[in-house]
């Protein structure tokens, strides 16, 4: 495994105290994560833990109080094309059709193209997400399901060296996120992209994970464990229900997120 | 909804000719000297009026239709520069947190001066009553719309921000893609106060400047005791009211989204 290619490197994070008196609320501490270059890895924690914090700061969103996050060599501190964000509330443009969300994105990332060869590219995204016939549509005339794949086709789309899923799946219904999940893995073994989630659903991290970061509670959360998830892809739903492995990581996180 | 819709319409004529009735009985009979014109007077100039809007017999008699025109086309003008200089201005307050506090308390002591009340200043500076009567609709125009658009930038979702911020969306696309687009339901409310405001002004300053105008054609009808002219002008101000806020009001329902 070739190691490094995205490392969050000791980083804490302390919101200023409320009033400026007291010490802050520390959310998490000293969180040190390597990511390989193509590698899917979640992280799972409790409310609160900081999680979608540090995902932000990778984003370059937020900021980090102590540490530092480094992407290919390179410090990064500010948002950039080459981390691309799926929001948990979809961050689509309302005034836009699903079609001109995605071409936004496709535009910024490639601006020597032309009008047509944008619209291509948008268009192979939208069949490729299941969007077509929607693609005129806002998002408000969509469903949850329907405004993540806009989400996902926006974001993939772009071909940015990473993916950040901040609970991409957290607002969409139980049946529609299980296809969806298909659709990301596949679009993900298609592009070879390496992704950073945070999520508090235990089997869909196992299902998608190639390493999940278990976070213990808030304040001073730490990064307790790394899990490896050794199941052979492709992974199917079906199968997964009774694998002896994946109850046992399954038995393994739950115990630790009841306990820890 | 149609039943409903007939009904309204019943009714409003009910009432146009309740009031009309009431109006023509309370006149009726008296001399010319005594009491103001009633409808069927008013109703007689009207015809005559709108059956040559156009002609021109000089500077103190020309058609209704001129006399609209010449305060339209100054308000189109000054009302042009003053949306112009009220949403950039608008832009940069709101995005901004600091300038706008810093700027708000002169908008304040501005806002409720009457527009006429610039006059005389405006006269003495550029010694031209027409372009007088110009600065005095873009004073009058000036406030709502810089307060709506200054309003609506700084509430402006993050999520939005955040989005171009990873697109990395160059100043003037993220400006006609993201901020003017999710700020334009604020901006255009501002817009059509503002046009009515205008509206309003313009009558009173071409009272003052003379020359031509509806306000002029007002004050020049009463200097002619021409009372049925008054009273018709003064329905073709409302009228003309009613028409400038509809077109704005279709902008505004074009321009609407629903958040998602």
């Amino acid at each position: 495994m070739t190691a490094g290619y995205l490392l969050v490197d000791h980083v804490s994070k302390t919101f200023p105290p409320a009033e400026g008196r007291g010490d802050g609320l520390n959310v998490f501490e000293d969180v040190t994560l390597e990511i390989a270059r193509g590698e899917f890895v979640t992280m799972i924690g409790h409310s609160g833990c900081g999680k979608s914090t540090l995902l932000n700061i990778i984003a370059g969103l937020e900021h980090a109080s102590r540490g530092g996050v480094v992407l290919e060599g390179r410090e990064v501190t500010r948002p950039g094309m080459d981390r691309m964000v799926v929001f948990q509330n979809f961050s689509l443009m309302p005034w836009m059709t699903a079609f001109d969300n995605i071409r936004l994105a496709v535009r910024a990332a490639h601006p020597a193209w032309s009008r047509a060869e944008v619209a291509a590219h948008v268009q192979r995204w939208v069949d490729m997400v299941g969007l077509a016939g929607a693609e005129s549509k806002r998002p408000a005339a969509l469903s949850g399901g329907m405004r993540q794949r806009v989400g996902l086709a926006r974001a993939f789309s772009t071909e940015p060296k990473v993916l950040l899923l901040d609970e991409p799946f957290a607002q969409i219904d139980a049946l529609t996120r299980g296809v969806i999940q298909d659709e990301l893995v596949r679009m993900w073994s298609a592009t070879h992209n390496t992704v950073f989630m945070v999520t508090h659903d235990v089997d869909e991290a196992i299902l998608l994970s190639d390493r999940i970061a278990l976070m213990t509670r808030s304040p001073r959360a730490q990064l307790a464990e790394l899990v490896e998830v050794k199941l052979a892809r492709p992974r199917r739903r079906a199968d997964l229900i009774d694998d002896p492995e994946f109850l046992r990581l399954r038995a393994q996180i739950l115990k630790f997120l009841l306990e820890g | 909804m149609r039943r409903d819709r007939l009904r309204v319409l019943l009714y409003s004529l009910l009432i146009g000719a309740v009031l009309l009735g009431l109006w023509q009985a309370a006149v009726a009979g008296k001399p010319p000297g005594k009491s103001i014109p009633g409808p069927l007077a008013v109703g007689k100039t009207a015809a005559e009026m709108l059956a040559h809007p156009f002609y021109d017999h000089g500077p103190n008699d020309k058609g209704i239709g001129l006399q609209l025109g010449a305060s339209l086309g100054r308000m189109a003008i000054g009302y042009t520069i003053a949306s112009v200089i009220a949403v950039s201005l608008g832009v940069l307050l709101g995005l901004s947190p600091v300038l706008y506090r810093a700027v708000n308390p002169y908008i304040q002591v501005l806002k409720p001066i009457s527009p006429l009340a610039w006059m005389p200043l405006f006269l003495y500076t550029i010694r031209d009553s027409a372009q007088a009567a110009v600065l005095v609709i873009v004073m009058s125009s000036l406030w709502p719309t810089l307060a709506n658009t200054a309003f609506g930038v700084a509430s402006i979702k993050r999520d939005y921000l955040n989005v171009a911020e990873i697109l990395q969306l160059s100043w003037p696309r993220r400006l006609v893609t993201v901020i003017l687009p999710a700020a334009a339901p604020a901006i255009v409310a501002g817009l059509r106060i503002s046009i009515g405001s205008a509206w309003v002004a313009i009558v009173a300053a071409e009272m003052l400047i003379g020359g031509t105008g509806i306000g002029y054609f007002v004050w020049n009808e009463w200097n002619n005791l021409a009372l049925t002219s008054v009273i018709f002008a003064i329905l073709a101000i409302g009228v003309i009211g009613v028409l400038l806020d509809a077109g704005l009001g279709r902008l505004s329902r074009k321009l609407a989204y629903q958040e998602s």
